[in-house]
């Protein structure tokens, strides 16, 4: 067989999981710890396929928390790396996860979300790990999650995940589903050069002056490897810039605040998302991955009947973009929000559309996707005006 | 005067040196230390700071760089050790250096990786990812300081405590059977395996020499006092006394059938090198893969 590289150009017919495998490897990630759990197998098969090929490591981990802590290991010394799981297995990483974020490493984890809680419905779909990844992690903290509704956005937004994690020095996440992952569709692969990847910020002072988090003003410090001619010194406490622990109420605020505005007020840079038909909607149905896809359907079903309903995508789903729909939310009459658990995402619709409008929750518990009639149903819901708003909701409480 | 001092500090290797360090009052292990965090955080009488010097006066003796030198700790009184080593210091997160060194070394295989940590952290929280380390031969060296508690947190039971041992969580006598660690890394693959207490630091350092030079999973366990908790609550007695102790019950026997090293209260100490054998690594191995692959095959 001819020797493959790194980065497939071409027109192929792949599984969504395989897609984010590719990406990883496009973006040139040349490490992947693992620890296998349906529906994320798949990318650790290919990966340990595909990662001898181009001289990375593959290692199968004793366990999801070795797995995510073994990737950040990999980062110090100069790699880019990579995790994939599934509900239980994201569990368990949530601490390794704390570390990454504390610690500014990059890295990247693919999340094919199952239905859950516990070990649930591990072969069927669900979207329950929506809020785990944004508060699932002790203490406080900002991160980014991105939503492929395709296999190309599996290889697409993989590789936007490794671009944003380098620039940000914080884990990025691709919160797949069992649906998405599994689904084999069309992948356009393109060549290397028209791929655009981000490396990270590398220190450029004399050895004798380096500190390990020396900001300069900005809010990402540049990132030294163990093994160059900086000596890292790497903190699970709370630091100083030397990456000194510092057990001081004044330091921890300092630290926090930097590793949560690095992205709050980068959120403009980071923040993507798709519209459709939003400029004349009356009705917008906003949701993410497999439920965006079903949304479509009940969009074009609506339209059909007549109905001014918009689409709204999450491809960034942390940082909501908070500006977006509350400005969308002062003119539609109110929006719909399918989403595979029992109402995640709509809590921050409701969060930033105040109480500008309706929004109705179309819930499903998981195990498969929603009947786009049940998402019409809902668009006639807000239509006749029977939606909640924001304050019914809390009054009903 | 730093550099000075750092290079002083470097060139000390046999006594003639003594006087000009003291004159200029530099310790002989400051060159690989991080003096700006000293003083360390370790009571009197603990044994931690003699297996940090050991381990030091290893790299001094193997002239290991220190840019190229990774010490990765876990939480706890031992996890402190990555910290004040003037190399690639790495402070995770509690029973998780296993595999946070495991990424650094194969991600770039020139580091030289050490773990550094506790019982608690090694065999407790991290058990798990020591016994798959040493079964993987991963090729990194892992010193456990064993205190036989959890120091940092106030003296609580753990793995390693004595039957009947008294902690804070078992106050009317510890009621679990013992880990033996010598063993346990033995059974699971580990290429080089060696105990000695902080009593011996000699033969420590011999060890951490041999476990560094070994390529494969090396395990070396450093027996350490810990008056503060453990020694007060079992009578042992302060640092020194509790140093006595282990003198005492000390026996050196090399290559003894690891059940000999099952550690009770009152009982003896078996240390030693018991083993020292030679096999792939997981990086050997990997690396056949890569390169068949990279022959077209």
């Amino acid at each position: 067989m001819a020797k493959r590289g790194p980065v497939l150009t071409g027109e192929h017919f792949l599984l969504g999981d395989f897609a984010c495998a590719e990406g990883a490897l496009a973006s040139g990630c040349r490490f992947f710890a693992g620890y296998p759990i349906t529906p994320s197998t798949e990318v650790a098969e290919r990966m340990a396929e595909r990662l001898p090929e181009v001289g990375g490591i593959y290692i199968q981990m004793e366990d999801e928390i070795a797995s995510a802590t073994a990737i950040l290991g990999a980062a110090w010394a100069g790699a880019k790396s990579m995790t994939a799981t599934s509900g239980p297995g994201f569990s368990l990483m949530m601490e390794a996860f704390g570390l990454a974020i504390l610690t500014e490493t990059p890295t990247v984890i693919i999340n094919v979300q199952r239905a859950g809680p516990s070990t649930g419905l591990p072969t069927m779909v669900g979207q329950g790990d929506m809020m785990q990844v944004r508060w699932g992690s002790h203490g406080p903290y900002e991160i980014i999650a991105l939503v492929p509704e395709s296999a190309q956005e599996c290889f697409d937004l993989t590789i936007k995940a490794f671009n944003l994690s380098e620039r940000y020095r914080v884990p990025v996440f691709v919160m797949t589903d069992e649906e998405i992952g599994h689904l084999t569709e069309k992948v356009v692969i393109p060549p290397p050069e028209k791929i655009e990847i981000w490396e990270r910020k590398l220190p450029t002072v004399p050895p004798e002056k380096f500190k390990t988090y020396q900001t300069n003003g900005d809010l990402v410090p540049p990132m030294a490897h163990a093994g160059s001619d900086y000596r890292v010194f790497f903190e699970s406490l709370t630091h100083d810039e030397r990456g000194y622990p510092v057990m001081k109420a004044d330091a921890h605020q300092k630290l926090v605040k930097r590793l949560v505005d690095k992205i709050v007020l980068n959120r403009h840079k980071i923040i993507e998302y798709e519209e459709k038909y939003t400029n004349d909607a009356e009705i917008i149905v906003l949701s993410y991955g497999i439920s965006a896809r079903v949304s479509k359907r009940a969009v074009r079903m609506a339209r059909e009947r007549g109905l001014k309903v918009g689409m709204f995508r999450l491809i960034t789903a942390w940082p909501f973009p908070d500006e977006r729909v509350h400005e969308l939310s002062k003119f539609v009459k109110g929006f719909v929000v399918p989403e595979i658990n029992m109402g995640q995402m709509v809590k921050e619709v409701q969060r930033v559309a105040t109480d500008n409008c309706q929004i109705q929750l179309v819930p499903h518990a998981g195990g498969d996707i929603h009947e786009p009639e049940d998402i019409l149903e809902a668009i006639y819901q807000v239509h006749d005006g029977k939606a909640p708003r924001r304050g019914d909701l809390l009054l009903a409480m | 005067m730093q550099m000075l001092r750092e290079e002083r500090s470097m060139e000390f290797i046999e006594e003639e040196h003594y006087e000009e360090l003291i004159e200029l009052q530099v310790h002989p292990a400051e060159w690989a230390v991080r003096v700006d965090r000293i003083p360390h955080i370790w009571c009197s009488g603990c044994g931690i700071g003699i297996a940090m010097i050991a381990f030091i006066e290893a790299l001094r003796e193997l002239e290991i760089d220190l840019r190229k030198l990774c010490v990765v700790s876990g939480i706890g009184c031992t996890g402190r050790v990555a910290g004040y080593m003037n190399c690639n210091s790495f402070h995770t997160t509690h029973g998780r250096p296993i595999p946070f060194a495991i990424g650094l070394h194969l991600a770039n295989p020139e580091l030289k990786v050490v773990v550094f940590s506790g019982d608690g952290d090694i065999i407790a929280i991290g058990g798990n990812h020591f016994i798959h380390a040493a079964r993987r031969n991963v090729d990194i060296t892992v010193i456990c300081v064993n205190n036989f508690n959890y120091g940092m947190t106030g003296g609580q039971s753990g793995p390693t405590t004595h039957m009947d041992g008294k902690t804070t969580t078992t106050p009317y006598g510890n009621v679990e059977y013992e880990f033996n660690l010598p063993l346990l890394a033995a059974s699971c693959g580990a290429t080089y395996v060696a105990r000695w207490t902080t009593v011996d630091p000699r033969r420590l350092r011999v060890s951490i020499v041999e476990a560094l030079q070994k390529k494969g999973f090396s395990f070396v366990e450093a027996i350490s006092p810990c008056p503060t908790n453990y020694g007060r609550r079992n009578k042992i007695g302060d640092g020194i006394d509790e140093m006595r102790y282990y003198k005492e019950k000390t026996i050196i026997k090399n290559f003894a059938p690891l059940e000999e090293a099952e550690i009770h209260l009152g009982g003896p100490i078996v240390c030693g090198k018991f083993v020292d054998k030679e096999k792939p690594t997981f990086l050997d191995l990997v690396t056949q893969v890569i390169d068949k692959k990279a022959r077209g095959e």
